[in-house]
Parts: C-alpha cells; sequence; structure tokens
C-alpha cells in the first residue's frame, strides 16, 4: 500500500468544557506514512496524546479531518470509529494494559477475538506473533509473571496480531530501562520496515530517535516541524 | 473456553470475598423469594382444598358468601326445594365451622369441623391412612390429621376427646389434609358435626349438587336460583376462585407473601447491582482498554452479563438445594412450603433477570467512558 496509513489534517480539539475549555491541537497536519516510523516529540501539555486519540479514532477533532486509509471519519459514529480502531490501528500504551487475568496468549489474541475471529487458527496466529516478538516460550504467564520489557512486547504483539496498518504508540519506553526499550525499539522498528504498515511513536525520550525515519515536533498543540530520524 | 467467558468468569473471580458476597447475596434473595412463593402456593392449595375434594357439580352456598370458611348457614329445608329442581339428582348437606377442641392435657384450642352424612356422596375425608371411612358412620366418630396430633393432645385411633363438651372417639387419621390457618380440620357425621358447633339441626352450610348425566349445568343452576331464595348457586371453580380471591387478597395474606418475594428479589437486585458495579470499577482500566483496542459495545456488555449469570447460575443452583431442603423438612408441617417445576423455573428465571438487570449499572458505567482515557492511566 502506497501514502499514509492515518493523516491529520488541519486538525483542531478543544478539551473540557466552559472557562476550563482549552485548544489542545490548533491546526495540526500529520500523516503516518507506511514503511516508516515517526517519532511525535514535544515537551508535557503540547498535545502529542490528544494528537496520538485523534489519529487513533478515540477523540473526534473539533475541525478538521482525519482520514484513515484514505477514508474521512467525519460524521463516524462511536460504533464506526470503534471499527476503525479494531480493523486498521493497534495501539501501544506507556504502562501496557495487559489483563492481568489473561495469560500471555490470551491477551494477545483479544484484539483478534473482538474481531470476531475466535477460531483454532486465532490461536495459532497470537502464538506466532508471540514468536515473533521473542515470547514464545512466555505464552502462558499472566502478566505478573513478566517483568516490564516482556509485557509491553506482549502489547505490541496484540497491535499487531490483526495486521493493523497503523501502530499508534504512547510513550512505550517510558516505564521501560534502557536495555528494554531499546528492545522495545527495536520491534517497533522492525515493523515499520513493512511497507504495509506505519509506526508513529510519542515520545520525549531523546534514547529512541536513532530509530526512527523522521521526527516531528510538537508544541502548544501546534507542529513547529519536522526532521529526519537516525534510522 | 471463550475469551469471553474467561474475562467474564476470572473478573468474577479475581476478589473471592467479594465473589462469595454476592452469592450470598443472591442466595438469601432467592430463599426469601422461594419461601415467600412456596408459602403463596401452598396457601393456593389449602385455601381450595375442600372444594377440590368435594364431588360436587354445583354449590348452593348462602348468598354473599366470601370463601369456604363463611359462617353463614342455610335453611335444611332448602334440600328439598333443590331436589325438586329437574335435573338435580342429590343436593347432600355439608355444615362446617370453627369450635374449641379440649386438649386432654388441660385448655381448648380452636378446630374446623366438616360434617357429612357417613355414606353420601359429601365431604368425607381423604388420604385416611388409620382406621377407615366406615367407622366414622360410629356415634361421636371423627377423623383427623396426623399433622396435627401434638397440637390436639392425640397419639392415635381409639382416643377419646371433648369437643365443645360432647365425647369424640377419633376413628379414622389422615395424611396431608391441613389448613392454611393451621387451625385443624375434624371431620364428623353431619348431625355430630351441628352438635359440636352448637349449630342448629336445621341449619346447614353447602348443599352438593349433583346433576344427572349429560343434564345442562348452566340450566339446573337457572332453575335452583329460581326455586330458593337468599343463595347463590356456584360451580366449583367459581366458588374456588371466590375462596382464593378472598383469603389471598381480600384479607392480604396473598399480598404480603407477594410484597416479602418482591422485597426478597429488590434486595438480590440491590446486592448483585452494587457486586458488579464495583468489580466493573476495579476493572475499569481493562474495559477501557477493551474500548481503546476497537471492541464493539456488544462485546463489553457480553463481558459483564456474562459476569452477571455466572453468579446467577451458581447462586440459583446453592438457593435451589436449600429451598428443597426446606421443602422437604416442612413437608409434614402444617405450613408446608411448596416448590412446583414451574416455581422452580420461575426463581430461575427470576435470578437470571435480577442479575441481568443488576448488570446494567455496570453497563452504563462502561459505556460512559470516552477510550482515550487509556491514556491517562
Amino acid at each position: 500500500m502506497t501514502g499514509p496509513v492515518v493523516e491529520a489534517i488541519d486538525v483542531v480539539r478543544t478539551l473540557g468544557v466552559g472557562a476550563g475549555q482549552v485548544e489542545a491541537l490548533k491546526g495540526v497536519s500529520l500523516s503516518v506514512a507506511c514503511g516508516e516510523l515517526t517519532l511525535l516529540m514535544g515537551p508535557s501539555g503540547s498535545g502529542k496524546t490528544t494528537l496520538l486519540s485523534v489519529l487513533g479514532c478515540m477523540l473526534t477533532p473539533t475541525a478538521g479531518t482525519v482520514r484513515v486509509r484514505g477514508r474521512s471519519t467525519t460524521g463516524a459514529g462511536a460504533g464506526e470509529l470503534a471499527r476503525l480502531r479494531r480493523d486498521y490501528i493497534g495501539f501501544v500504551f506507556q504502562s501496557y494494559h495487559l489483563f492481568p487475568t489473561l495469560n500471555a496468549v490470551d491477551n494477545v489474541r483479544l484484539a483478534l477475538d473482538v474481531r470476531g475471529e475466535r477460531s483454532a487458527r486465532a490461536i495459532a496466529r497470537a502464538k506466532d506473533v508471540l514468536v515473533t516478538v521473542g515470547l514464545s516460550h512466555k505464552e502462558n504467564a499472566f502478566p505478573s509473571e513478566l517483568s516490564g520489557g516482556e509485557q509491553q512486547r506482549v502489547a505490541i504483539a496484540r497491535a499487531i496480531v490483526g495486521n493493523a496498518s497503523a501502530i499508534l504508540a504512547d510513550e512505550p519506553t517510558g516505564a521501560l530501562d534502557s536495555e528494554n526499550g531499546h528492545a522495545v525499539m527495536t520491534i517497533l522498528a522492525k515493523i515499520a520496515k513493512d511497507p504495509s504498515r506505519g509506526v508513529l511513536v510519542v515520545t520525549h525520550d531523546p534514547r529512541i530517535v536513532p530509530f526512527a525515519n523522521r521526527i516531528v515536533h510538537i508544541e502548544d498543540g501546534r507542529i513547529l516541524g519536522e526532521e529526519p530520524g537516525g534510522a | 473456553m471463550s475469551l469471553i467467558l474467561k474475562l467474564a468468569s476470572r473478573n468474577l473471580l479475581q476478589d473471592r470475598l467479594r465473589f462469595v458476597a454476592t452469592i450470598i447475596g443472591i442466595v438469601f434473595s432467592i430463599v426469601l423469594v422461594t419461601i415467600q412463593l412456596g408459602l403463596y402456593l401452598s396457601f393456593d392449595r389449602m385455601v381450595t382444598t375442600m372444594i377440590d375434594h368435594a364431588p360436587a357439580d354445583l354449590w348452593i352456598v348462602p348468598l354473599g358468601t366470601k370463601c369456604f370458611e363463611d359462617p353463614s348457614l342455610l335453611d335444611e329445608h332448602d334440600q328439598t326445594r333443590a331436589l325438586s329442581v329437574q335435573g338435580v339428582t342429590e343436593a347432600v348437606p355439608v355444615v362446617i365451622g370453627f369450635t374449641q377442641w379440649t386438649v386432654p392435657s388441660g385448655g381448648t384450642t380452636p378446630v374446623f369441623i366438616v360434617g357429612s352424612n357417613p355414606g353420601a356422596a359429601g365431604l368425607r375425608p381423604w388420604n385416611v391412612v388409620d382406621g377407615n371411612l366406615d367407622a366414622l358412620a360410629a356415634p361421636h366418630a371423627i377423623a383427623i390429621d396426623k399433622t396435627y396430633f401434638a397440637r390436639l393432645g392425640v397419639t392415635g385411633i381409639g382416643d377419646s376427646v371433648e369437643i365443645r363438651e360432647h365425647k369424640a372417639q377419633v376413628k379414622a387419621i389422615t395424611s396431608g389434609i391441613r389448613s392454611f390457618t393451621t387451625t385443624p380440620y375434624v371431620f364428623a357425621s353431619l348431625d355430630q358435626a351441628q352438635a359440636y358447633m352448637g349449630a342448629s339441626p336445621n341449619r346447614v352450610s353447602y348443599f352438593l349438587v349433583h346433576v344427572s348425566p349429560g343434564a345442562d349445568i348452566a340450566g339446573v343452576r337457572q332453575r335452583l336460583l329460581a326455586s330458593i331464595s337468599k343463595v347463590e348457586v356456584l360451580t366449583p371453580d367459581e366458588f374456588r376462585n371466590r375462596s382464593r380471591s378472598f383469603w389471598l387478597f381480600g384479607t392480604g395474606a396473598g399480598a404480603a407473601l407477594f410484597a416479602g418475594a418482591l422485597l426478597g428479589a429488590i434486595v438480590g437486585t440491590v446486592i448483585v447491582a452494587q457486586t458488579l458495579y464495583s468489580s466493573t470499577k476495579d476493572h475499569l482500566n481493562e474495559f477501557v482498554t477493551l474500548r481503546a483496542i476497537g471492541s464493539s459495545s456488544v462485546y463489553i456488555h457480553k463481558v459483564i452479563i456474562w459476569q452477571a449469570l455466572l453468579s446467577a447460575v451458581i447462586g440459583f443452583s446453592i438457593a435451589a438445594c436449600i429451598g428443597l431442603a426446606i421443602v422437604w423438612l416442612t413437608a409434614d408441617t402444617s405450613l408446608p412450603i411448596v416448590m412446583t417445576p414451574v416455581l422452580t423455573l420461575g426463581l430461575f428465571v427470576l435470578t437470571v433477570l435480577m442479575c441481568v438487570v443488576s448488570a446494567i449499572s455496570a453497563i452504563v458505567q462502561v459505556m460512559r467512558i470516552e477510550p482515550a482515557r487509556v491514556f491517562k492511566q
């Protein structure tokens, strides 16, 4: 596939109501291209996570357009946005958000289960993806039995098991030491090499700059500019 | 096992203490509802038991009779008027009423006399387990139910007692003929019953009318009404419904039982709702994550409803066992609790309904959360 997997065009997003209302995004345009790992960097409160939420179809823009694989999300209801998320977008969160009562393979399988894929092939696929992220030996382990790095790798496996076009990661190394952070970024960079996928990583961790193809800077709800990454 | 079911069961079992509290709540609630509705069914059966066992095509009752136990009396001469009506083959007099039984150890206790002539197709005792009905033709012979031995101070056949200062001797023992008022029934011959009650010999409570085969019952009824004044002529079904309506709803007894059952269901619903709500709150991160990764509303509803259903099935199973034990323990008492397959099925449906309704607050809680909240946790 060519072209951006997800893109925001002149997106404005206000948060809060009344006197507490703030404009978190002020006409932002950003696209996540296939075969590319894009870093979105900026200080706290710059609008990174809000932009990630809008690109991930969790928040709707107050103004502007979001496109997922070329299709505008304008006017889409909650159900349609949920469908776009499960079909096209994989998420990786800073605090992993694994299900503590499910083992690794079930945590990964969950992303297929919500899409209605419940056959034995779905289990086999979840196990295959755990192999991809180097956790074949931990498929029956529960999150409490895994290290932070291993939990994040399970979360990445969950994000990619459904062949999502866009992987959106929010501070994926934020809770990890440098060794585990490096391992996680290596996996994300490898995923980004797939020409059918694009990866957007929100971070303020400069150690992961070498993994990026492109770095976009955001501040006060505006894109300041972009530069090539170290990859 | 499906992942939804696995997630639901593990969410439920993760906090064992809360799970036990939920099950206790459901069990308490369903046992309470079982007892109330079991008593209602038992009352319902007992209220009409005499009418059910009377071999009558029609009942001639005093005008304005509210129930079988109504104290109004008819003139015995109405029997002749009834027998003169075309289509009537028999009009068997029956007398009923409350009186005092002298307990051999001292004191008195109220009893309910049912008098009918031996040999006539009247209201005779049934389920005789000791002695026989023919013996009731003997002077002073009575039949009582074994349930009330202790209350009446009787040990069995042959015991002599006093009813309203008249001699009586136990000649037949029945099983399971119990009154919803818990007042023991005492069967006797018609004249003996009149004496025990202190009623005039020419006064009776009802006539059980038998019509000739193939006769038009509605027509016979019309003719009876035209021939006899100040009476009503009822079919057994009409008399049953009138008695049932009076005792269960007219007196408020049925309403009280229903109110108890309703209270039980409300208590159960509140307990399950509270537990599911707090369980959902504890697993909010997971539900928000489910929303974030694009699960449909239906998927999330299923997880929460499965939690409710699992609670319902486990809670109902325990409650049903306790209910059956209560039924068994009360079977031979004066206040038996009745369980029928329909009641059991109804209670299961009620349990499921109660738990599913309880899940609504948890579902609303989850669906009101923005999926973007996942980034803040």
